[in-house]
């Protein structure tokens, strides 16, 4: 019994919990519509790990939300809810691409100077809603709602520039070679490279995805914040100020300087995924868009099923960016929509935020036992 | 206890028990209560009084046990059906509607109506004041709840309770946030509503009052039944014992003090509150060397405001404060602390402690960023285990090597042992102890006033502000009286009588 209920009380168990509810939520929509829930989650999972391409693909579709994951999970160890990881994303996009455009140096000052643009950009988009949060008392998510909005048209409104806009296309210039993360860029146009990846296929069916070295760019900042947030004397004090910001106050720390800081910060690792987006991925430019992309939305949900930890947003990110890309599948082989997999997405959600009823479970179970255990043995006794 | 031909008891309980947890709160606890008497229900804080009165109106459920109520076995399954056997209830926190007038308060509920919807005031405030007269309750039923002294707020309480048909009345902590002279009218009252026939129950560990207002007294240790008493019987001491399991000083066992230089100053300030309204009207006092000054004074007069001025939580608007000559008001909350003021914060869990840290890294809330805790910005998690495994010895903190585990965990007496131990590791000459003892039980308000006094001894500077007069008579050793903004009243501890304070406490003067 206590073996049971402690296992119960691993916050990975109710996480656990939840993916699997996910699934099974989706198998009965699934069945419901008619397709065989069976068929088409192997069809799914198929799609996952079906091929080395196809996990190549969801690595570089996990690579921005792993970090926009890893934002959001950051500034809520302090107590603030970073929404607006989808503006700070814009901004270091927008600010990485016109870098990349405007500059060209070799790849190894070329890639930094790109990252260092793009995490400028969302940290000072992060910081602008941390100061209105600490100096005017805005709450971070009405003011980071609209900090993304404006971010969208202001994207919007650099792209359709002359200077930047690429003529018949609905972005900009794509930016230069030397700022590209993809792995051997020019190699790959060659000859010699078509027959390198017909005589191997396995490195083949990779190189030519979009696969790139952003994901390690994303994990060395997920462990650097991790570092930060439990290791140095200043993640100490955020945790302190996310944990009982009057308590810390009362200790003299200041709450406002460190609002703004965190969100500087969470804003500095939203900014670096746009930047991998545009150094990673294909067009290698900033697109006119009418609705949100949603890397930062989705980093919001990457952080709840990561259960707020910078680490577990690597392998929250990698399931997210698994069911996207597998989902799709769903639709060419057994030809049942994708919004499944928004519905699987959701479920999970709800599960993951439901999952602190599990620990209440194991205290009811223990609380039974214990009072059972009592009145037998005064039942015993008095008998 | 034997039965004797006497007439039905009012409450019975019988072998209740309750589990939160797998803790054991009440272990088989009984309870007989005559009709018409004043019973006492006596334990220290976490001994299961509360829970045990709680379980008799209905708010938890026991996992064991009867309830006989006028020797008719109940169910309480909530509050309604406690309510339908004439059972009412004062908590500690009332629950009134501060803008509702008294009358709007004691029919909230229970309206009475004309016509099937419209409510009949009137008829509700004739009710009202036919409750009041008959039982001596000195209350306006048109005041607002905002505008009337805290003491009239509980008759409030009592007349909701009476307007309700209570005849057994539970009455928690009821003298908590009284002024002497406001408990003597509530053991008047009380008198009262037992000639008219009502049985009161009273959950409290104030052993006078034991003495002044009940007949019988049933002592709980730890969720045990120890005894019932009859309160003409025993003596406080005795009382006390039975209450602690083991010998207690009621006294604070102390020297004379031997003050030197002025430490502390506090000149002419000048605050307001979170409202804008200026609740610090030119206050001043000073603090030496080897002296505790206590502030005494009913809840509001200012005393939050004075700690948090100090504190540098707030701004003043004029007036000096002064540590070993150097003024601090108006600067940062780390100044403060950094000039060798440490303080303890009345509200401990919201104030003093993060409850999601561990106990060790509660002990470096304000050393975190000091050599040997971090060196150049890192965290050094040894030297934090070994000073706090250190103090946890040092100040008996229980559970023994309780370092790692979250503060929650631990009972609110070693909780603030903790937040003592940390304020006092900085060295501070000047130590705010700001309700020090709240909540806490006999044997750790011990250990707390004895730590004040070692703090006074070793030549520091110690502010005790209190809202327990007993408190402050006992471990100050200057009495400065706060009403209004302003310590209207200095003076010295063997001169000082709790009647005075008390009337300068309520606004009054001494030569009144």
């Amino acid at each position: 019994m206590n073996k049971f209920t402690s296992l119960l009380r691993k916050p990975i168990t109710g996480t656990i919990i939840a993916i699997l509810m996910g699934f099974l939520c989706a198998a009965v929509i699934l069945a419901c519509a008619g397709y065989n829930p069976i068929h088409a989650l192997s069809a799914m999972l198929q799609g996952i790990f079906g091929r080395p391409k196809y996990m190549a693909n969801i690595i570089v579709k996990a690579t921005p939300i792993i970090l926009t994951g890893c934002s959001v999970a950051f500034a809520y160890k302090m107590g603030l809810f970073n929404i607006g990881a989808e503006g700070q994303y814009i901004f270091g996009a927008l600010a990485a691409c016109l870098t990349g455009i405007t500059v060209n140096l070799s790849p190894w000052l070329e890639i930094p100077l790109i990252l260092l643009a793009g995490m400028a950009a969302g940290a000072l988009y992060g910081a602008l809603a941390g100061w209105l949060k600490a100096k005017f008392n805005i709450h971070e998510v009405i003011s980071g709602i609209m900090l993304n909005w404006i971010a969208m048209y202001f994207s919007n409104f650099i792209t359709g520039m002359e200077a930047f806009h690429k003529p018949n296309t609905s972005g900009t210039f794509p930016i230069n070679v030397s700022g590209f993360t993809t792995f051997f860029p020019n190699w790959k146009a060659t000859e010699e490279a078509a027959q390198f990846m017909k005589d191997n296929p396995f490195l083949g069916d990779i190189l030519r995805t979009d696969f790139n070295a952003g994901i390690i760019i994303a994990i060395a900042l997920v462990l650097l914040s991790s570092y930060i947030l439990y290791k140095t004397s200043k993640g100490y004090q955020l945790r302190a100020v996310g944990s009982n910001r009057y308590a810390a106050e009362f200790a003299g720390i200041d709450v406002k300087k460190n609002i703004i800081e965190t969100m500087m910060f969470a804003g500095l690792l939203a900014g670096a995924s746009g930047a991998l987006a545009i150094m990673g991925n294909n067009p290698h430019a900033v697109l006119e868009i009418a609705a949100f992309e949603g890397n930062g939305l989705n980093g919001l949900s990457v952080a709840f099923i990561a259960n707020g930890s910078p680490i577990g947003c690597i392998f929250s990110g990698l399931l997210f960016g698994g069911l996207l890309y597998g989902g799709q599948s769903l639709q060419y082989v057994v030809g049942a929509p994708t919004e499944i997999v928004n519905i699987m997405v959701g479920t999970i959600v709800f599960f993951v935020a439901l999952k602190d009823i599990i620990p209440v479970i194991a205290d009811k179970m223990e609380h039974r036992a214990a009072t059972k255990k009592l009145v037998d043995q005064k039942e015993g006794a008095s008998s | 206890m034997e039965h004797n031909t006497k007439p039905v008891n009012a409450v019975e309980m019988n072998g209740i028990v309750k589990v939160f947890g797998n803790r054991p709160v009440l272990d088989q606890v009984n309870l007989e209560v005559e009709k018409g008497s004043v019973h006492a229900i006596l334990g220290e804080n976490g001994a299961g009084k509360s829970t045990l009165m709680n379980i008799l109106y209905g708010l938890y459920q026991p996992d064991g046990g009867t309830i006989k109520i006028n020797g008719q076995q109940v169910e309480m399954k909530n509050p309604s059906t406690a309510i339908a056997t004439g059972i009412g209830m004062v908590h500690q926190h009332f629950m009134l509607v501060d803008v509702f007038t008294v009358a709007e308060n004691i029919i909230l509920g229970q309206e009475t109506t004309k016509g099937g919807a419209f409510l009949d005031m009137d008829k509700a405030k004739q009710d009202v004041l036919a409750l009041i007269e008959k039982y001596g309750l000195d209350v306006d039923p048109d005041a607002k709840i905002e505008d009337i002294s805290v003491g009239m707020q509980q008759r409030v309480e009592i007349l909701k309770a009476l307007y309700r048909g209570a005849d057994i009345l539970i009455l928690d902590e009821p003298t908590a946030v009284l002024t002497p002279q406001e408990i003597d009218e509530l053991i008047n009252i009380i008198h009262n509503l037992v000639n008219d026939g009502k049985t009161i129950l009273i959950i409290t560990h104030k052993l006078d009052e034991i003495k002044k207002s009940a007949d019988k007294c049933t002592i709980i240790r730890r969720g045990q039944y120890i005894d019932t008493v009859s309160v003409k019987d025993v003596s406080q001491s005795d009382l006390a014992d039975m209450m602690v399991g083991h010998q207690v000083n009621l006294k604070v066992a102390k020297t004379l003090m031997n003050p030197k230089h002025v430490i502390f100053e506090v000149d002419d300030l000048h605050a307001r509150d979170v409202r804008g309204v200026e609740v610090l009207k030119g206050l001043s006092f000073k603090i030496r060397s080897g002296e505790i000054y206590g502030i005494a004074g009913i809840d509001g007069n200012g005393q939050k405001e004075l700690l948090e001025a100090i504190t540098n939580m707030i701004h003043v608007q004029g007036g000096t404060i002064k540590i070993n000559g150097k003024e601090i008001q108006n600067t940062t909350t780390w100044n403060t602390i950094t000039s060798g003021i440490a303080s303890i914060h009345e509200d401990r869990e919201k104030r003093g402690l993060i409850p999601d840290f561990s106990v060790e890294d509660n002990f470096v809330l304000e050393t975190y960023m000091k050599n040997p805790f971090s060196i150049k910005g890192l965290m050094k998690q040894k030297a934090i285990s070994d000073f706090a495994k250190k103090q946890v010895q040092e100040y008996d903190i229980r559970p023994n090597g309780c370092e790692k585990d979250l503060i929650r965990g631990l009972s609110g007496g070693n909780q603030q042992k903790v937040i003592i131990a940390r304020e006092i590791a900085n060295n501070p000459d000047l130590l705010i102890a700001m309700q020090p003892t709240r909540g806490l039980d006999v044997g750790a308000i011990e250990n707390i006033h004895k730590t004040l006094l070692d703090q006074r001894d070793k030549g520091k500077a110690v502010l005790l502000i209190s809202l327990e007069l007993d408190e402050v008579m006992n471990v100050a050793d200057t009495i400065g009286v706060i009403y209004d903004g302003k310590i209207v009243k200095e003076m010295p501890q063997d001169q000082a009588t709790e009647h005075e304070i008390g009337l300068l406490m309520a606004g009054g003067s001494a030569n009144e």
